[in-house]
């Protein structure tokens, strides 16, 4: 069950992400460029996310658990560190080069050529040598 | 309201219901990065099979719209590979010592009012439109 639920909501998300044009790099470096052609869609596209979440958000916290029985992850301590920021800068400066975060570099495997697999292997080679250090900020946030 | 708008805001509740999903369901917070970063670096042996489980549905959804014609499967990505080997790493690297990317602390985290998310999104956006100042306006190398 638990993985048929992970199978649909990956699917859902991946296909939102196809819908909503962020698989296309030129919107994301669009929504980027203020200074340039500014493409505005990336606000709709997280505007429209966030509104079934703050639902969710509220149905959770009036739960302990969720319907498959797991707990609902408790909120992070708001800690921010240098890790958080430093991390999140060096993420902006590598999704601002390609125009691909994690989700969308996974979304475009399968049609995106030789850049998506050269971006997806830099980038779990990123996400091993700071496992493998063990450099993540230790705030619990949402992840 | 132009059609990208429109189609922006119908991908986006699609993401925002497969995050309540995951949520609600498995309780778990629908994070790209941690999701693949505990499969690739073993953090998340003991969910792994879930971890790829969602994986696969990212990839496979997609794919399967753009094989079937259904989408023109657009990336306009860069074809350079030294740009695109030192962006992967950045995004690699810093969504991991962040905990957390677009979607984890984007989606989820603001959703929530995490202090954490919020200030995670406001320094991405800000380091990612500087770059792109720089790198295209200033440098013009993208």
């Amino acid at each position: 069950m638990r993985l048929i639920v992970a199978l649909l909501a990956g699917g859902l998300f991946g296909g939102g992400l196809l819908v909503s044009g962020m698989t296309d790099t030129s919107k994301v470096q669009g929504w980027l460029d203020v200074f340039g052609a500014w493409d505005p869609t990336l606000a709709f596209v997280l505007g429209g996310a966030i509104v079934p979440m703050v639902i969710a958000w509220r149905i959770a916290g009036r739960r302990e658990r969720s319907v498959l029985g797991t707990p609902i992850p408790a909120p992070s301590e708001p800690v921010i560190d240098a890790r958080l920021i430093g991390g999140s800068a060096l993420f902006g400066f590598g999704w601002a080069l390609v125009g691909l975060c994690p989700g969308p570099a996974m979304a475009v495997l399968g049609f995106g050529g030789t850049s998506a697999w050269v971006f997806f292997a830099a980038m779990v080679g990123g996400m091993m040598l700071v496992g493998g250090l063990g450099l993540i900020s230790r705030g619990k946030a949402p992840a | 309201m132009p059609m990208d708008w429109i189609m922006g805001l119908l991908g986006g509740l699609m993401i925002g219901t497969a995050a309540a999903l995951y949520l609600l369901v498995s309780g778990r917070i629908m994070g790209a990065s941690g999701i693949l970063g505990g499969v690739v670096d073993g953090t998340g042996r003991d969910t792994i099979t879930e971890r790829m489980a969602f994986v696969a549905g990212v990839v496979a959804v997609p794919a399967i719209s753009v094989l079937s014609g259904a989408n023109p499967g657009v990336t306009n990505a860069t074809s350079s590979i030294p740009v695109l080997i030192i962006a992967g790493l950045a995004v690699g690297i810093g969504t991991r010592m962040a905990n957390g990317c677009t979607s984890g602390h984007g989606v989820c985290g603001i959703s929530r009012f995490s202090v954490r998310g919020i200030a995670a999104t406001i320094a991405y956006l800000f380091f990612g439109g500087l770059t792109m100042l720089i790198a295209r306006h200033v440098l013009g190398v993208i």
